[in-house]
């Protein structure tokens, strides 16, 4: 008997079926509508060009991060999806930002409209020196809204991931709070507007890295209703929080360009511009 | 700018990954020569040496978790880092079959041989031709010549196929070379299991050049 399995064996080729790979490849996120786009946008203060054709859709429900070397634009081309850069003298633009369907440079569009529906978060904590609810309540008031402001309130605090931290102390003053704590407010104030865009510009640099991370966590939990375009100096920051990252260099002239946007993930491991590659690991800028 | 102590620590990894691969090679090519001399203490000592080769993966180990913690390596520097944390898992995994062909030479010392030993010198000699090429070409980044070095993993399957019949025959007809053979077809598996091992370094190879995680060769085996 065992000869005879032996001899079996000896004739039969050994069949193993090949490995199936464990791993799908890599693939983009599920499709999301282009909610506002900079189309081949030039901007300039006066005779000096700050950005030069730059090209940007920010997708819905997605975090969108812009990084780069200081001075490369990064905030020129986030306060641009607002208007932000209005009033700063010499400010003029070529190219076009598309807002639901419009271009918000074009004439008859009013910027207070533009913001209401783009709301933005800034650098540092900016709370009035007001108490925490009439903070959030703020922007609704200055539009007329006539309904039961608490309720908004209520709603952006938790929202913002704050609401259990001050439910109790919604007279205090919003200046009592931590840095953090004050940072989510300024979240809350631009939710309770309900817009459809939130513009953070280095929204974290002030922060500690406790409040960093509820900052952090909180955007990811907003992308379920919200488009986030966030500007950062902390590539680990956009490497944790970011779907989509653009990267911006300063061209010789000193104007502002976009050399390369795509996946998060494919930008930090596989940049496909030496810039880029050259930035992120840090040799350069 | 450049970051000098980070550089050099990515160097050093890749050097401690590089030392502890010609650890590796001596060692399969040591097995098979203390398997044909009926070398003892030789394989005793293949077998002592294997605990070095661990060691140097736990290093290099611990290094790399090191750099990842303190520097945020990105694109290029983490892939490095990722494919030689994948490669001395790889090499010492190599170190082990070695040593299990050590441990084989040393239970036959003391037995005549079945045959003389032609095919399975030979699967060695392809095994270690291709681990230096894998290492020659992650030394230059070179994907192309990974992937050249995944194909002749066929060579060696062929080889382990004639070894494994030539085997059977020996046992059929003379069932007292029975437990010999069965130790030899473990040496040819180790030598096969070992080129196999080297097409998974020739993957990492090819993500640390593309960025793309590829299956080269799927072996027979």
């Amino acid at each position: 008997m065992i000869r005879e399995r032996l001899q079996e064996i000896a004739n039969e080729r050994p069949v193993v079926a090949p490995a199936q790979r464990d791993a799908e490849p890599m693939s983009a996120p599920a499709a999301a509508e282009t909610v506002a786009e900079a189309r081949h946008l030039s901007v300039w203060y006066g005779d000096f060009q700050a950005l030069r054709d730059v090209s940007l859709s920010v997708l819905g429900r997605r975090i969108t991060a812009i990084i780069g070397p200081s001075g490369c634009g990064k905030s020129t081309l986030i306060r641009c999806f607002n208007r932000m850069n209005d009033l700063i003298p010499g400010f003029r633009t070529d190219g076009e930002v598309q807002f639901e369907g419009r271009n918000i440079y074009a004439r008859g569009v009013d910027p207070v409209e533009v913001r209401r529906r783009i709301g933005m978060v800034f650098q540092k904590p900016n709370p009035f020196p007001k108490s925490i609810s009439e903070n959030v309540a703020f922007g609704a008031r200055v539009n007329g809204y006539v309904g039961r402001l608490d309720e908004i309130v209520e709603r952006a605090l938790r929202q913002a991931a704050l609401w259990d931290e001050v439910k109790d102390k919604l007279h205090k003053n919003a200046l009592t709070l931590s840095g953090g704590q004050q940072q989510r407010l300024c979240i809350a104030r631009a939710l309770a507007i309900e817009p459809e865009v939130i513009l953070m510009d280095e929204p974290c640099s002030a922060l500690d890295p406790v409040a960093t991370l509820k900052i952090e966590d909180l955007m990811r939990d907003l992308i379920r209703s919200y488009a986030i375009v966030i500007v950062t100096h902390n590539m680990q920051q956009a490497a944790r929080v970011a779907d989509y990252s653009a990267v911006m260099m300063m061209a010789p002239d000193r104007a502002g360009e976009m050399i390369e946007c795509g996946l998060t993930r494919e930008v930090f491991t596989n940049p496909t511009d030496k810039r880029t590659e050259d930035y992120i690991t840090g040799r350069f800028g | 700018m450049t970051r000098t102590a980070f550089e050099r620590q990515l160097a050093e990894i890749q050097e401690d990954m590089l030392v502890q691969a010609s650890m590796v090679e001596r060692a399969i090519g040591r097995s098979i020569q203390a398997l044909k001399n009926r070398d003892a203490d030789l394989a005793r000592q293949i077998i002592a040496d294997d605990v070095k080769i661990n060691h140097k993966r736990y290093e290099t180990e611990e290094k790399c978790v090191k750099l990842i913690a303190t520097q945020q390596p990105l694109a290029s520097d983490l892939r490095t880092i990722v494919a030689v944390l994948h490669i001395i898992v790889d090499l010492e995994r190599m170190g082990d079959y070695a040593e299990g062909t050590a441990k084989i030479a040393l239970t036959l010392a003391d037995q005549p041989p079945v045959k003389p030993y032609i095919d399975i010198p030979r699967m060695a000699q392809v095994a270690i031709r291709m681990l230096t090429g894998s290492l020659e070409a992650f030394k230059n980044r070179n994907a192309c010549l990974a992937r050249d070095i995944c194909n002749q993993d066929d060579e060696v399957d062929a080889l382990y196929d004639q070894v494994y019949r030539e085997l059977l025959t020996f046992m059929l007809n003379d069932p007292k070379t029975i437990e010999r053979s069965t130790h030899l077809i473990w040496v040819a598996h180790n030598l096969e299991r070992i080129a196999d091992r080297v097409t998974n370094l020739c993957e990492r190879v090819v993500y640390l050049v593309e960025g793309k995680v590829e299956e080269l060769n799927v072996s027979r085996y």
